[in-house]
């Protein structure tokens, strides 16, 4: 319960920051792109600030803690290689992104506005997701068949 | 220094502080991609990533409120929409991550994948306005 009590308290404060920092705002988000034409570089304030945060936490702080408050140990990714998954993944995501002015966060952020757009934005996008592990679990099917 | 720049900052601070405190209490790296996945699709074994995606629209609104600030316009045709966002879905999982698990938490962590795939989407972002702009 306290876990959950957390978990939910993060998000809000996550939410919070989006919609503060303009995330959710698409015309702020495609002006930050918009390096050619009529640049607006709040985003890198953003950003920013974001990291004058996680950087020293990550790098001097999480060191010296034991485990997480309310659960039994941190999870980190692992991986360091790059490879196709993630260029190609990060090149779409980027497009899309800039195709309309909205990343994964503002995305759910943004349904508490009430408005048509974010939801059929939200749900394509979460469909996207979902063809994604579909077609992974396809083609780990067939190899263990074959 | 504009307004607009140290609103940015302030919640790019909030951001930030949310996704220690997420490390801190629930071990978890913030990163939405994956919270969102778990959340809508394995609910029953990720509580904890429904209860953090539940509080994202609350935060936003909160914001909204307590500042009065106005709620940003869209209106964006349908067939756009959905392209995108599909785009953003297929790419952020392909990729495993977007902005916040790779820019925010990523980049903190100094990881390579992380720091290689956020140049990457800034870069096609940048160049999508950019080719939107040369079209209209």
């Amino acid at each position: 319960m306290k876990l959950l009590a957390a978990s939910l308290f993060c998000g809000i404060v996550f939410g919070f920051g989006l919609a503060m920092s303009g995330m959710t705002d698409i015309a702020r988000v495609i002006g930050f792109f918009d390096i050619f034409g009529n640049w607006d570089p709040t985003l890198m304030f953003v950003m920013g600030g974001a990291l004058m945060v996680s950087l020293p936490f990550f790098q001097l702080g999480l060191g010296r803690l034991k485990a997480p408050v309310f659960s039994d140990m941190f999870r980190l990714p692992t991986r360091r290689d790059i490879d196709v998954r993630l260029v190609s993944g990060a090149a779409l995501f980027g497009i899309g992104w800039g195709m309309v002015g909205l990343c994964p966060g503002p995305a759910f952020a943004a349904l508490s506005y009430m408005n048509l757009d974010i939801l059929i934005f939200t749900v394509a996008m979460m469909a996207g997701m979902f063809v994604v592990d579909l077609v992974d679990n396809l083609v780990t099917g067939e190899q263990a068949s074959a | 220094m504009p307004q607009e720049y140290l609103i940015g900052l302030a919640g790019g601070l909030s951001i930030g502080v949310a996704a220690v405190l997420l490390m801190v209490l629930v071990g978890r790296i913030a990163g939405i991609t994956g919270i969102a996945f778990n959340g809508v699709f394995q609910p029953m074994s990720h509580p904890w990533a429904v209860a953090f995606m539940v509080g994202l629209p609350l935060g936003a609104f909160a914001w909204h409120n307590l500042s009065e600030t106005p709620v940003p316009a869209f209106d964006l045709p349908m067939a756009w929409l959905i392209a995108g966002g599909f785009v953003v879905g297929v790419g952020t999982r392909l990729g495993s991550g977007c902005t916040s698990g790779h820019g925010v938490c990523g980049i903190g962590r100094l990881s390579p994948r992380s720091i290689v795939a956020t140049l990457i989407f800034m870069t096609t972002g940048v160049l999508t306005v950019f080719i939107r702009g040369l079209l209209s």
